[in-house]
């Protein structure tokens, strides 16, 4: 009679104790977890001006929290894609000399369609649109 | 004339009466270090708690003017070591002290592996280590975003990332050290307090366990200075802690000293451009010395090996090299007691051949 009761006591001593340690951690582990926190979704944005951007040159983009690499590739055609190198999450840049698309960070190179031609990037970079408007470059996300 | 309720005076006055320090007098007599063609290398522990010291001590100053936002994280750094009066020299130090606490790990780390020194009963201490060592890499990667440069935004956006990798786990993971999506201002605070509170207490924690390790086991002698004794018919030569190694330690530490001022001084670390979160990462760009070897390693392995992308076979690659390690240990004996020896050597080589070979690669290549 005396043992059976000794370990009730013990699972309720235990459980107790367990449940309190869980309590405890529960609502700090959820605290260190970051809420999200959602953006406003931005589906174009303007890049400035043609006559800012020379052919054959490149510019960073800011489309709403992600950077967009702009390029105009010659006096009538601009590519734009986005600027985040899909190894490793480094921001790319237009190498004026290769006419490539270059990643500094471990050294990944895109062609000008945004597929990668060598280094370790896994996959290219994702594409978006490129509208003149007047004399107004605009940036906007593909369908 | 006391009281019957108080004790009489012990010899030795006030202190002693309170404090006991006959005992600890009595420890440190007790306690021995073996003398050998190695003793050098003992030391290294000790200078890599001594440069830990002097981190807490200049980041605790640092702390006085230093802001953890994006806004000011910058700004206040440049105002420390423009404008404080010798803030160029301290936090200086602190960063000099870093990269030479993290050297100084790892001669003690490999130290251990050549000489043998995590044989049984030392697993623990081993283990205890090697934690260390990694929250000293911790240290490393969370100060290193907090001066909010080019630099240090990059290389947290690679090192986070290589976080998101891990299958399954890696998305939160990443999310949890960045605080949100993407590295950010709730990066650079997180970080912060990773890096001013959180790594301090585990450190110090962890730090107060090896030392109590070290102290129930002793220093190792390694087995060939045994056995050259046992044939002499004699025990390895011991030479007392206190004051005998003590005072040599404090020797180290004043040379580990003078050799941290005169990088400090003449080789003040510099703070280098703002990060900006909408400008390519610059040409050139690579990691602190420590991280150089994976950083190289990313940087050849192809986007896909089989059917597996690059970054996680990578990933998987430096799991499994960080697991074997710290099993070193577990694997050094077979299952009848025996010592791999050779294995031990040839794998402590191959590992600093392969640190040192693609750090060096890492930084010219």
């Amino acid at each position: 009679m005396e043992e059976p009761r000794r370990n009730l006591l013990r699972w309720l001593l235990g459980g107790g104790l367990s449940a309190s340690l869980i309590s405890f951690l529960y609502p700090a582990f959820k605290f260190m977890n970051p809420p999200d926190i959602p953006e406003a979704s931005v589906n174009e944005v303007s890049a400035g001006k043609v006559q800012d951007l020379k052919p054959n040159t490149g510019k960073i983009v800011k489309f709403g929290s992600l950077p967009v690499l702009l390029v105009r590739t010659t006096e009538t055609e601009w590519s734009a894609f986005s600027a985040v190198c899909t190894h490793l999450n480094c921001t790319v840049q237009y190498k004026e000399s290769s006419h490539q698309i270059w990643c500094a960070c471990h050294n990944g190179l895109y062609n000008l369609n945004g597929q990668v031609v060598s280094g370790p990037p896994p996959h290219p970079l994702e594409a978006y649109s490129v509208h003149i408007r007047g004399d107004e470059v605009v940036v906007s996300r593909r369908a | 004339m006391a009281s019957a309720t108080e004790p009489p005076q012990q010899q030795g006055g006030w202190l002693e009466e309170r404090l006991g320090l006959a005992a600890i007098r009595a420890f440190l007599a007790h306690k021995t270090v073996p003398v050998h063609a190695h003793t050098l290398w003992y030391y290294f522990g000790g200078i890599t708690l001594f440069l830990f010291t002097i981190q807490v001590m200049t980041g605790t100053l640092l702390l006085l003017y230093y802001r953890p936002s994006p806004a000011e994280a910058y700004e206040s750094v440049q105002f420390i070591v423009t404008r404080v009066q010798f803030g160029w020299l301290i936090r200086s130090i602190h960063s000099w002290s870093a990269n030479l606490m993290i050297l100084s790990a790892f001669i003690h780390m490999f130290s251990v592996v050549f000489l043998r020194a995590f044989r049984r009963p030392r697993e623990l201490t081993w283990l205890s280590g090697i934690a260390l060592l990694g929250l000293a890499l911790a240290f490393g990667f969370s100060g290193y975003l907090l001066p909010w440069n080019t630099v240090s935004y990059f290389a947290t956006k690679v090192g986070t990332d290589m976080a998101a990798a891990v299958p399954v786990v890696g998305h939160n993971m990443a999310r949890f050290l960045r605080g949100g999506n993407d590295v950010g201002g709730a990066t650079l605070t997180r970080f912060f307090g990773f890096h001013v509170a959180v790594l301090p207490g585990i450190t110090t924690m962890l730090l107060l366990a090896h030392l109590a390790l070290v102290q129930k086991h002793g220093m190792s002698s390694p087995r060939w200075a045994v056995e050259e004794y046992r044939r002499k018919g004699q025990s390895v030569p011991q030479m007392p802690f206190f004051p005998n190694f003590f005072l040599r330690e404090l020797m180290a530490w004043y040379a580990a000293l003078g050799v941290l001022g005169s990088l400090a001084a003449i080789f003040p670390w510099e703070l280098g451009l703002k990060a900006d979160p909408f400008a390519p990462a610059p040409a050139g760009i690579r990691p602190e010395w420590y991280f150089l070897a994976p950083f190289y390693t990313l940087k050849l392995i192809p986007s896909h090996v089989l059917v597996f992308e690059g970054e996680l076979v990578g990933l998987a690659g430096f799991g499994l090299l960080a697991l074997w390690w710290v099993a070193l240990p577990f694997w050094a004996v077979d299952r009848k007691g025996v010592e791999r020896t050779r294995w031990v050597t040839g794998a402590g080589v191959v590992l600093l051949a392969y640190l040192a070979t693609f750090s060096a690669l890492g930084y010219w290549r």
